[in-house]
């Protein structure tokens, strides 16, 4: 099969950046689509052009580097799966598809495909973590957790950071990461201690990063490689408004633990 | 430390400040709607029906500006959450593509502000009465009180008349359908917004919310399509009189 891609190159942050329209060779349709980047970027070698830039790292829909939004849908045409692992064989013999970066103001365009999602790391930074103090581990099933608590924080902690929720959501909302990297840690005992205090201290920083406001449309939880579901975004807006009460109304909470 | 503005000023905060304000106009427009079907009775009903609103006095003026308030403070943070939303996207996708968010989600700015529209001419028409529609403070029809035959505004009058203007009618079906549109999503989206909503009865709720909407729209449409059609008509003796 043979596709024709209309990919969007931009030299760095700051240049404009534009379409231009490639014509695939022969591919095998089992082929990835980034194995079928790295082809057409042999060839762009072998003529001396600049290659074609773009993420990716497992390339087994584990570590979230790959991105791409293909046709519009950010990882591409099917649910819960990441670009690297959708095949050439999802589109049609001489499609033309048109492949864009990540497009939020918090996610700049640092070369053609590749964004910056280095706001996700501050934000991580602000409130996606538990202060333990380390030594030799506890005795196991010290902590109990319900296995109903535990799948759920798992599913959570399914997220891998792609950004893909903030790529697809109409106002470049980053709720659906945030919720998910905040459920992981509230759900369970050990995250409870620094419940409020992260709560507020991710808001914050989701704000000041400059991504959008989620306007219940559940765009991210469609185009998430791990299906993480919007139900954390509910939960995670319970969680804030909790905490706002608490860290007004009471002397002891745990607000004064973190900020 | 964590002050009262930070909340309401956050992007969460003013999801829930639409939230809760978006409540509170529900309950008033479903309100509004109930007692608009009285004029399907006699005319005695809604007349003194709105003779009994406006004897409140001050209580009726807490309520207009409660309702006032709930009214900027949507439109506030509808204003402020679209600014930042666009910010947070300067460019967008050459090739747009949606997945499942409803088309009322996503002209939810459109229908509002239509709607906000429409209020403003909406108040002046029936409940200012400036202009053109100073004439409707002339029309007086009699209601018994405690008892007693007193003269009062006659409102049934006034909506019929107001109605049996096509371009009237015409405007207040589409405004009636804007607003029907912007609570079908509204409706299930403030419980998201204030954490209530849990996937399982997440699409219950998302039906629900469009039968209410579909409820809403059709007993308000009802109101002008019943004075176009004729079917409620003037009743007042001296306004038939004067024709
Ligand atoms: C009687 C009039 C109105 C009622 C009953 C109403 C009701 C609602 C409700 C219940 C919501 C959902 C809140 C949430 O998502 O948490 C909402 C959202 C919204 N409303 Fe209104 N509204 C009214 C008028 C307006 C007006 C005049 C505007 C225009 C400026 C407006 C703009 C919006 C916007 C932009 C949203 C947010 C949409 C979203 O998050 O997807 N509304 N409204
Ligand atoms: S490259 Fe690792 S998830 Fe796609």
């Amino acid at each position: 099969m043979k596709v024709r891609l209309k990919v969007w190159r931009q030299k760095n942050e700051q240049s404009e950046g534009g379409f231009q329209t490639y014509d695939t060779p022969e591919l095998n349709p089992n082929m990835s689509f980034l194995e079928m980047l790295d082809v057409i970027n042999e060839e762009l070698t072998e003529k001396g052009e600049e290659p074609i830039a773009f993420d990716h790292d497992c390339r087994e829909g584990i570590c979230g580097t790959c991105s791409l939004t293909i046709n519009g849908k950010p990882h591409g045409p099917h649910r819960g799966v990441a670009t690297c692992q959708t095949y050439m064989r999802s589109f049609h013999d001489g499609e033309t598809i048109t492949v864009e970066p990540f497009r939020a103001n918090p996610f700049p365009v640092i070369r053609d495909l590749i964004v910056n999602r280095a706001a996700f790391d501050k934000i991580i930074q602000a409130g996606g973590f538990i202060s333990v103090r380390t030594g030799s581990a506890p005795d196991a099933n010290n902590l109990p957790v319900s296995k109903e608590v535990a799948e759920l924080a798992m599913d959570a902690a399914a997220c891998i950071g792609c950004g893909a929720c903030v790529a697809a959501c109409k106002n470049a909302s980053a709720m659906l990461f945030v919720a998910a990297k905040s459920s992981q840690l509230n759900l369970l005992p050990q995250g409870k201690p620094e419940k409020d205090s992260r709560v507020l201290a991710l808001v914050k920083t989701m704000d000041e990063a400059g991504f959008g406001n989620c306007t219940n449309q559940y765009e991210c939880s469609a185009v998430c490689p791990k299906l993480i579901s919007e139900d954390f975004i509910a939960r995670f807006n319970r969680d804030y408004i909790a905490a706002g009460f608490r860290s007004k109304f009471s002397s002891a909470s745990s607000v004064s633990a973190g900020s | 430390m964590h002050k009262a503005t930070h909340f309401f000023t956050s992007s969460i905060g003013k999801k829930v400040i639409m939230a809760v304000t978006g409540l509170i106009l529900i309950g008033f427009v479903i309100g509004h709607l109930i007692g608009n079907l009285q004029i399907f009775a006699a005319p005695e009903v809604i007349n003194s029906y709105a003779h009994f609103l406006q004897s409140m006095g001050p209580g009726l003026w807490a309520v207009r500006l409660f309702l006032l308030a709930a009214l900027v403070l949507h439109v506030w943070a509808a204003v402020q959450l679209t600014i930042e939303n666009r910010k947070a996207r300067p460019r967008g996708y050459d090739y747009d593509h949606t997945i499942q968010a409803s088309y009322a989600s996503r002209t939810m700015r459109w229908s509002g502000f239509i709607v906000l529209a429409f209020l403003l001419f909406h108040l002046a028409h029936f409940t200012v009465r400036i202009g053109p529609y100073d004439k409707y403070n002339e029309m007086t029809a009699t209601i018994t009180h405690q008892g007693q035959q007193i003269e009062v505004l006659d409102v049934h009058s006034m909506m019929v008349i107001g109605f049996q203007s096509p371009l009237v009618s015409l405007f207040y079906i589409v405004a009636i359908g804007l607003l029907s549109i912007h609570l079908s999503h509204g409706i299930a989206s403030m419980f998201q917004s204030v954490g209530l909503l849990t996937n399982r009865w997440r699409n219950g709720l998302a039906n629900a919310a469009i039968a209410i909407s579909v409820l809403y729209f059709i007993g308000n449409a009802l109101i002008p399509l019943s004075v176009l059609f004729g079917w409620v008509d003037i009743q007042n003796p001296s306004l038939i009189a004067s024709l």
